[in-house]
């Protein structure tokens, strides 16, 4: 009994201390976030750093205000959230079916593994141009670019994981007769996911690039054409919104995939 | 008519850079009913003869009947059991044991009343929602053991299905293991590294000599131990004189290479 109380005080002590190093982590965190924007204030006001080309907090939060005010915010913002999950996922999904195709024909892999290499270090974005041409100078070929982007990566990098299954479940699989239909979603596919997820966390980051470059070549909307259009008439205060903005929604995109990693895969590993 | 007929299995490997013999000549007749054990060096090619008894591979030459018919063509008849659990991670032990009656789409309510009954008798009752992960390494290779036998093979095949676990385990699984295949008459072919285990648990042992394997020698276990449990059979003083028997026959297959 007297010994539980012991182990129970512990216990409570134990908490409490990861407890308190957490808040401290919170603070400094807080403390950088503060200084770096009163420090940025500051610069500003007193012309430490020219004004007029990296602007101030105050001056970013007001015309952000004025932005949501006049409703111009969320149209542009509405654009690119659109094309950016599109492309993100449409550059999953298709990598993924890309590289349950060469699991299913070890022939094709074979065949289409240079080509592959090659597609996968040429600089996506360089392919802009040619998209826009193609598709036509719209929403369509700027979700292309969001998707080309991340496609490829992910087919090698999921065929990669479906190859690496232990051969032992497919083994399992075999000695009840299972036909490779049933193998790829009975052991292949779950025995993935977890890399599957991964390769999602990437993508959001490349789908995000994909598109912010697919606005700076044609849109007229959206916040990459904020940034190119601020940065064409002189006005980094919108060009540094604009910045923020994506910087919170790429962590909202990013946080809300590891909360889908986390429903996914608690059971597997 | 024998139940299972090995017919002169020859079988090698190629790769790119080399040619690997690994059985020759392996010839032999299996009852219904029967337990039998595999005994040789490690690479003497004992996983793959059980991978060519199950239809999993060809061999280069030869042929495998199980009553009658090339075991190719009669998969569902075989359960096989893997040295380690190889539970599916991601699926509870339910689904999990249920596998093979999904895949072959025989997965009737009552196969899986029949199949849960065996968890139970496996002392796994309760664990059907688990994940394998939550369980130990015994309980784990008896949920192995559930899935195998939940497709009602005709014939079981163990590779090393004890060697991960600690003797104690060891020990316990052996006589359920035992006891379960008994119960159900099922003939049963099993691979080890323990000439104890193998004597303990079956019927005639086989001794396979070093690559390419062939058959070296085989022993006829004594009725007298064949009606003891394995644990019993261990204790048994005819025990120690058929181990050592065995133990010289693998002494003289050693020094011969
Ligand atoms: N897929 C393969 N390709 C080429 N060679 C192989 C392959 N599988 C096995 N071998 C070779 O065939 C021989 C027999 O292998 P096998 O796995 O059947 O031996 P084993 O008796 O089961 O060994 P252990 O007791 O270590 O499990 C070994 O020399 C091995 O290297
Ligand atoms: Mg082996």
């Amino acid at each position: 009994m007297k010994q539980e109380l012991k182990i129970n005080l512990l216990h409570q002590k134990y908490i409490q201390t990861l407890i308190r190093r957490k808040r401290w982590v919170r603070f400094y965190q807080a403390v950088i976030f503060l200084l770096f924007f009163a420090g940025w204030e500051t610069a500003s006001r007193l012309s430490w750093i020219d004004p007029l080309v990296f602007s101030s907090p105050s001056k970013v939060l007001n015309l952000l205000a004025a932005k949501i005010q006049d409703g111009s915010l969320f149209m542009h913002l509405g654009y690119t959230l659109f094309e950016t999950v599109a492309g993100f996922m449409i550059g999953t999904v298709l990598g993924t079916l890309l590289a349950a195709i060469l699991w299913w024909s070890p022939f094709l892999s074979k065949v289409l593994d240079p080509y592959l290499v090659i597609l996968n270090s040429m600089p996506k974005v360089a392919l802009g141009p040619i998209l826009i041409v193609a598709i036509g100078p719209n929403v369509s070929s700027i979700i292309a670019m969001g998707t080309i982007i991340s496609i490829i990566i992910t087919a090698i990098v999921v065929y990669t994981s479906f190859k690496g299954v232990d051969p032992n479940y497919l083994k399992v699989l075999q000695t009840f007769g299972a036909t490779k239909r049933q193998t790829f979603m009975e052991a292949i596919l779950p025995a993935s996911f977890p890399t599957i997820i991964s390769a999602l966390k990437v993508n959001v980051g490349l789908s995000w690039v994909g598109v912010i470059v697919g606005e700076f070549l044609v849109s007229s909307k959206g916040l990459g054409y904020l940034i190119i259009y601020g940065f064409q008439v002189f006005n980094f205060t919108l060009v540094l919104m604009s910045l923020l903005v994506i910087a919170v929604f790429a962590t909202i995109m990013y946080q809300l995939v590891e909360f889908l990693e986390k429903k996914l895969i608690k059971n597997s590993g | 008519m024998p139940f299972l007929q090995l017919k002169n299995i020859h079988h090698t490997y190629f790769t790119k850079s080399s040619v690997t013999t690994a059985l020759s000549g392996i010839t032999l007749d299996i009852e219904e009913g029967e337990f039998v054990s595999f005994l040789g060096p490690s690479g003497c090619g004992k996983t793959t003869l059980l991978s060519i008894i199950a239809g999993l591979i060809r061999p280069t030459e030869g042929t495998v009947l199980l009553e009658n018919l090339p075991v190719d063509k009669a998969v569902n008849k075989i359960g096989y059991m893997l040295q380690q659990d190889y539970l599916f991670p991601w699926k509870t032990i339910e689904e999990n044991i249920l596998i093979g009656l999904k895949l072959m789409k025989t997965l009737t309510p009552e196969k899986r009343q029949k199949a849960l009954k065996l968890l139970e008798q496996m002392g796994l009752s309760g664990f059907e929602s688990k994940y394998p992960k939550q369980l130990s390494g015994g309980m784990r290779q008896r949920a192995a053991l559930v899935r195998t036998l939940a497709v009602e093979p005709k014939l079981l095949i163990l590779d090393e299905p004890f060697s991960a676990l600690d003797h104690q385990t060891k020990l316990r699984l052996e006589d359920l293991v035992y006891a379960t295949l008994k119960s159900y008459g099922k003939t049963a072919i099993l691979v080890t590294h323990d000439i104890g285990e193998a004597i303990a648990m079956s019927d005639r042992i086989f001794l396979l000599s070093p690559r390419p394997g062939s058959l070296y020698h085989s022993f006829k276990v004594p009725g007298l131990l064949r009606e003891l449990s394995p644990f019993e059979a261990r204790n048994h003083q005819t025990f120690s004189e058929i181990f050592q028997d065995i133990w010289k026959e693998l002494d003289h297959i050693e020094a011969g290479t």
